[in-house]
């Protein structure tokens, strides 16, 4: 009804529901229903789900197998969890390195910190894969960091660092830690600096000002960042096929060879739609504090 | 409420004690050599226009600040090796600075948590203090949730509740309105007799400065003009920096006629009769002098005077009808124009002066304040 007054306003909220609803929703629900179809030799590789008989009777067949088959061998298990892991491991190290460096952004003077900015975003000017790529060339046993120890004589045998869960870590903390410096800097900088003055002026001491202030103020940032990182570093398919070990495999890895190798979709699918579902508990604990910090601004 | 425990030092030194405090950014002299003592159980303002170096000495004070040269003393200790967070010392700020993620509860107890002061012993006292601002029934709320006039309570118990040695008030009531600014001072007074506590207070406005203080320290350019109660203040500005920035004053520039050790006499080329004055003035005979009267020490009346001196003639140019008062601009024959107000004794007066009126203007010789400054 209020609509009707404000055509601009319908568009603004109906052209993003659209492409929802056509690229997300919908894709969405054909994964599903391959997810509970059987796989067959055929062109698409899985038995329909829905069949009109003769006597126009509709049956519907749902396959849980797929679903089965991922609890019933355990490289769909382990591979999760060596995803969730990795992805968590991943999140706390951006949070480590990542924090300092939004502080000190934050609190630098006004004209160089969007320089500092720059400098954090600029790797995005080059691609993504080679900026992956060209670290295999600095890890790799005959790399450039091995042949500098080498030739520093602090090692004597190179250190081997490419094709580990090491060298997983190392790319995505490198091509995420972006994602997790902007959001905390845009909370940081709104930071009060007359409140860590207070904070001194009662007693506490500058980390405990950190601990007490700082931190707890800079949450949502934090959360907003962890789950910039996290989540696409669960599905992450480039860096630990370039980087990983090849018995380790993280879920994104599984996921593609299970459609391109095994071409056997309705598996893929089912492992699609619970790496979705995992995904689904932080994105809505996301969702409830944002609700929560919203509630307690208005 | 006992202050503290600490020993007090002998009666002969002051409580706060500034020594020859410099505080230079770069060329510029925030404070330039500033020396004051401040007594215990005082409340002394520092009074002055903005950026006259005021709030740099109260965070010095604080610690946020460290003096470019000079000493700082507390009860004796010399504060210059004691980080803020070591500092007897609690400042109520300007913005308040209440943490917004906290409730008041936690804001006020935040200061005794870092003492690790007993859980019990920071809800008794907690809850004390709240009680002296009166803010016990909001314990819960957040800061944004409260009003200014109960933030800035909140503000207060929270620098209180340490039991500093010395409170620092930067604009205490600089944000609160008009109506809450009158009744807020009174409490503030109140509080400070219960606790005893020194307080340092820092505004740019006087009238502020005037209710609170038991002393005030004007200070103009980084350095202090003038320290004295308000009275002192007011009625003997030593400078004519302080003549004028202090309430409103009618100034003259003037040269000797009559020196005597108990009066002088003063020509001022604004006025047609010379200025006596009932206080002598060490001045070189042919100095250039300043006279300052106040508007309410003037008397407008319609017939010449009697007096051959401290009197003027002028013309009524605007009155402004205040409610308690009435406020008189007359231009004097000069072109000069002189303030004048009047107390609204009765509600018809019976002396009724109209625009454009000729009016003769005098007033006693206890009045006008003399000086080279």
């Amino acid at each position: 009804m209020r609509w009707q007054h404000h055509p601009g306003r319908l568009a603004s909220i109906g052209v993003p529901m659209v492409w929802l609803l056509l690229l997300f929703l919908l894709p969405f629900l054909i994964v599903l229903k391959i997810s509970f179809s059987e796989g067959i030799l055929a062109m698409p590789p899985f038995a329909p789900m829905f069949e009109w008989s003769r006597e126009w009777v509709l049956t519907i067949r749902m396959h849980l197998a797929n679903y089965r088959f991922l609890f019933t061998d355990a490289l769909y298990a382990d591979a999760f969890l060596y995803s969730v892991r990795v992805a968590a491991v991943s999140t706390a190290l951006c949070l480590a390195i990542g924090f300092p460096m939004a502080l000190g952004i934050a609190r630098a003077a006004p004209a160089r910190r969007s320089i500092l900015l720059m400098l954090v975003i600029l790797p995005f000017w080059t691609s993504f894969l080679l900026r992956v790529y060209a670290w295999i060339g600095l890890l790799k046993d005959d790399g450039l960091i091995n042949n500098l120890l080498l030739w520093l004589h602090l090692i004597r045998d190179p250190i081997h660092m490419v094709n580990t869960t090491f060298s997983v870590y190392v790319g995505i903390v490198y091509s995420y830690l972006p994602f997790m410096i902007l959001p905390l800097y845009a909370n940081l900088e709104k930071h009060d600096p007359t409140l860590l003055e207070a904070a001194a002026d009662l007693g506490a001491s500058p980390w405990k000002a950190f601990i007490g202030i700082t931190w707890p103020q800079a949450m949502p940032g934090v959360i907003a960042g962890a789950m910039l990182v996290f989540i696409p570093a669960v599905g992450e398919y480039v860096i630990p096929t370039l980087l990983g070990s090849a018995n380790q495999l993280m879920i994104g890895r599984v996921l593609s060879d299970e459609f391109f190798a095994n071409r056997d979709w309705p598996v893929a699918s089912a492992v699609a739609i619970v790496m979705l579902l995992l995904l689904l508990a932080p994105i809505l604990i996301f969702q409830r504090y944002n609700q929560r910090e919203l509630e307690r601004g208005a | 409420m006992n202050v503290s425990g600490v020993t007090t030092q002998g009666s002969s030194t002051a409580y706060v004690q500034i020594e020859n405090v410099s505080k230079r950014f770069g060329d510029f002299a925030a404070v330039n050599n500033v020396s004051l003592n401040i007594e215990r159980g005082e409340i002394f303002c520092l009074l002055g226009a903005s950026g006259c170096g005021k709030t740099t000495l109260l965070r010095m004070l604080a610690g946020f600040e460290t003096p470019s040269s000079g000493r700082l003393l507390l009860d004796g200790q010399d504060l210059a090796a004691v980080p803020p967070y070591r500092r007897p010392v609690n400042m109520m700020f300007q913005s308040y600075a209440l943490f917004p993620h906290m409730s008041v509860e936690r804001n006020v107890a935040f200061g005794l948590e870092q003492e690790r002061v007993a859980g019990s012993e920071i809800r008794r006292r907690v809850g004390e203090i709240l009680e002296i601002v009166r803010m016990t029934d909001l314990l819960k709320r957040k800061p944004h949730q409260l009003s200014g006039g109960q933030r800035q309570r909140v503000a207060l118990a929270r620098a209180l509740v340490k039991r500093p040695k010395l409170l620092l008030l930067d604009e205490p009531l600089g944000a609160l309105d008009r109506k809450l600014r009158e009744h807020t001072q009174f409490e503030l007074l109140n509080i400070q007799k219960q606790l005893g506590v020194t307080f340092v207070v820092v505004t740019h406005d006087q009238e502020e400065a005037m209710t609170l203080a038991s002393r005030i320290g004007v200070m103009n350019l980084g350095e202090i003009v003038q320290v004295g109660t308000p009275r002192q203040i007011y009625e003997f500005p030593q400078t004519r920096y302080v003549a004028d920035f202090i309430g409103s004053v009618n100034l003259f520039e003037g040269s000797l006629i009559e020196d005597e050790p108990d009066y002088v006499r003063v020509g001022c080329a604004d006025l047609p009769a010379p200025v006596l004055i009932d206080h002598g003035i060490s001045a070189p005979p042919q100095a250039k002098l300043w006279i300052a009267v106040r508007p309410e020490k003037i008397a407008v009346h319609r017939e010449p005077p009697s007096t051959a001196d401290n009197w003027a003639q002028g013309v009524v140019r605007e009155i402004a009808y205040l409610g308690d008062l009435s406020l008189f601009l007359i231009r004097l024959e000069s072109g000069r124009e002189v303030r004048v107000t009047l107390a609204n004794n009765s509600r018809k007066p019976e002396e009724h002066f109209t625009r454009e009126m000729p009016v003769f203007l005098t007033w006693d010789a206890a009045s006008p304040v003399v000086g080279t400054g």
